[in-house]
């Protein structure tokens, strides 16, 4: 067998392959975390709840009104994104006003409490969402089997992330918001009717979130904890991106998605910790991030 | 005729701090008024307070008979108000193009892209750059465009005239003139007063937060004296 520094060419491939599809989910909430960053300038700690909340939605979907995958994809993240919308308007909008800190404080709360609720009434074990029919199994690509799912969830976030940068750096919409990124008050006297620009922001990032929620259903099971983790390894992607930085979220969601799942290859103990240690060098030799502009 | 824009008994505050003092003004349509006076008078702000960005204010500001001090910053500019900051306001992560297709448009008239690149032949060559890469005078002029684009027939143009080059002030009051002559109408805030001189009609003289003068044009030659001396030159 073909080896590579030692290791069979096969594990490499495999774990590249996990780096890859981990790093999708990393780009797509990064990403919208990197959004509501850049323009609301609240760090948004619900982050990993409203994934969460995509992926249970997903489910009760199916399990309460017979709806499955396909409808899920498309609803999902249209209720989370309303939830979000809604939560803006009437709870986090009203904190802008404060310190910036009090956006986070909220967020982390709001956070608890959604997780917690959902731990009441479903417990905190996962429950299996199964593969759709259209993507079960897998293909050999002769140097590995790879399962058609994971490669549909690899396409699927590269297809939403580059979407999602069209979107802003683009169109007229995204012009709205970098410009109110930079100076919100001056837009907003141009006509621009940034609060609801805020909502809209908030409702993007909360969507992509639920989209995230129910791409990982099937991977990993739905259960009220699976954000709380993931969002930890999140921030230190925008961390590592660059604050607010759309590019830097999606480029390094991928990135160190792969150096994880590389290091879980030559150096398996260090694998929960690399992205920390990426974090803390990269903090230490550009303090704005890799993609973040006072670097 | 009622003017265009008038505003009364105008007081405004930066937090704790009381800074207009009751300022009176009026324009009328297609008129250009000068607000001369000396830095930290009032005039930038009593612009930011007129267009609603200083929200602790009292007193009644109408544009065109509408009130606007209860309306919404972001309705504000569909009244038929345009802003061009002091500081221009250029953003740095969209391109010219971008930066002058921002601002909606609030009512027709306004002039059309074609039509605004003849009148600043270099934000066209540049149209594809940052913003922010454009030289001081053409960021003015980009800030000046943006607005005209968007029909506004009431601009507050705080100090166009800052930091430029003679051959860019010569410029920008060759713009100025051209949108007299279209019927606009004007406040500008200028510490320079020989260059308002050729194209503002009246002129208010700005001192704590309070109108103290008000004289037409024609009347400068008689106060240069006393302007020299309140405006410290």
């Amino acid at each position: 067998m073909m080896t590579i520094l030692g290791v069979p060419l096969q594990a490499l491939l495999g774990q590249l392959l996990v780096g890859l599809i981990n790093g999708s989910f990393y780009a797509l909430l990064s990403l919208g975390l990197a959004v509501i960053f850049g323009l609301l300038r609240v760090i948004n700690f619900a982050h990993g709840a409203l994934y969460m909340l995509g992926a249970f939605t997903a489910l009760l979907l199916l399990t309460h009104l017979g709806l499955g995958y396909w409808f899920a994809l498309i609803l999902a993240p249209l209720i989370v994104g309303v939830f979000g919308a809604v939560v803006e308007r009437t709870m986090l909008s009203r904190l802008y006003k404060l310190d910036h800190l009090y956006g986070l404080l909220f967020t982390f709360g709001l956070a608890l409490t959604i997780e917690g609720t959902f731990r009441y009434y479903f417990g905190a074990s996962g429950q299996p969402y199964s593969v759709p029919s259209a993507l079960q199994g897998g293909t050999n690509l002769g140097f590995m089997f790879l399962p058609i799912y994971r490669g549909w969830v690899v396409i699927a976030s590269l297809v939403v992330c580059v979407g999602v940068w069209v979107l802003i750096e683009k169109t007229r919409l995204g012009a709205y918001l970098r410009a109110a990124t930079e100076n919100a008050t001056l837009v907003q006297s141009f006509g621009i009717n940034v609060p609801l620009l805020l909502t809209l922001t908030y409702a993007l990032g909360a969507a992509l979130a639920g989209l995230a929620g129910v791409l990982a259903a099937p991977i990993y099971q739905v259960s009220p904890l699976m954000g709380t983790n993931l969002i930890i390894i999140v921030f230190a992607v925008v961390v590592v991106g660059g604050m607010g930085s759309i590019m830097g979220a999606i480029v390094t969601g991928y990135m160190l998605g792969i150096a994880e799942g590389l290091t879980k290859v030559f150096y398996p103990e260090a694998s929960n910790i690399v992205i920390f240690v990426i974090m803390a060098i990269v903090l230490i030799l550009r303090p704005a991030g890799l993609f973040g502009k006072d670097a | 005729m009622a003017p265009l824009l008038n505003v009364s008994g105008l007081h405004a505050w930066y937090g704790e701090s009381h800074v207009l003092h009751g300022v009176d003004l009026h324009v009328d349509q297609g008129e250009m008024i000068c607000i001369l006076g000396r830095n930290g008078m009032g005039k930038t702000t009593t612009l930011r307070t007129i267009m609603g960005l200083l929200r602790k204010r009292t007193g009644q500001i109408t544009l065109g008979g509408q009130d606007l001090m209860t309306m919404p910053l972001h309705r504000t500019a569909h009244a038929g108000l345009g802003f061009v900051p002091e500081e221009r306001g250029i953003f740095a992560t969209l391109t010219v193009e971008e930066n002058m297709m921002l601002p909606p448009v609030v009512a027709s008239g306004g002039m059309e892209l074609d039509e605004i690149y003849e009148l600043f032949p270099n934000l066209k060559e540049r149209r594809n750059s940052p913003g922010t890469k454009l030289s001081g005078g053409e960021q003015q002029m980009l800030a000046m465009a943006r607005i005209l684009r968007t029909g506004a027939n009431c601009i507050l143009l705080d100090e166009p005239t800052e930091g430029l080059a003679p051959v860019i002030i010569q410029r920008i009051g060759e713009v100025l003139i051209k949108l007299k002559s279209r019927g606009m109408t004007v406040v500008l805030v200028e510490q320079n007063f020989r260059f308002a001189s050729k194209i503002a009609d009246r002129f208010y003289l700005m001192d704590h937060g309070q109108m103290v003068a008000e004289f037409p044009v024609g009347d400068l030659p008689n106060r240069m004296e006393f302007l020299n001396k309140e405006l410290g030159v």
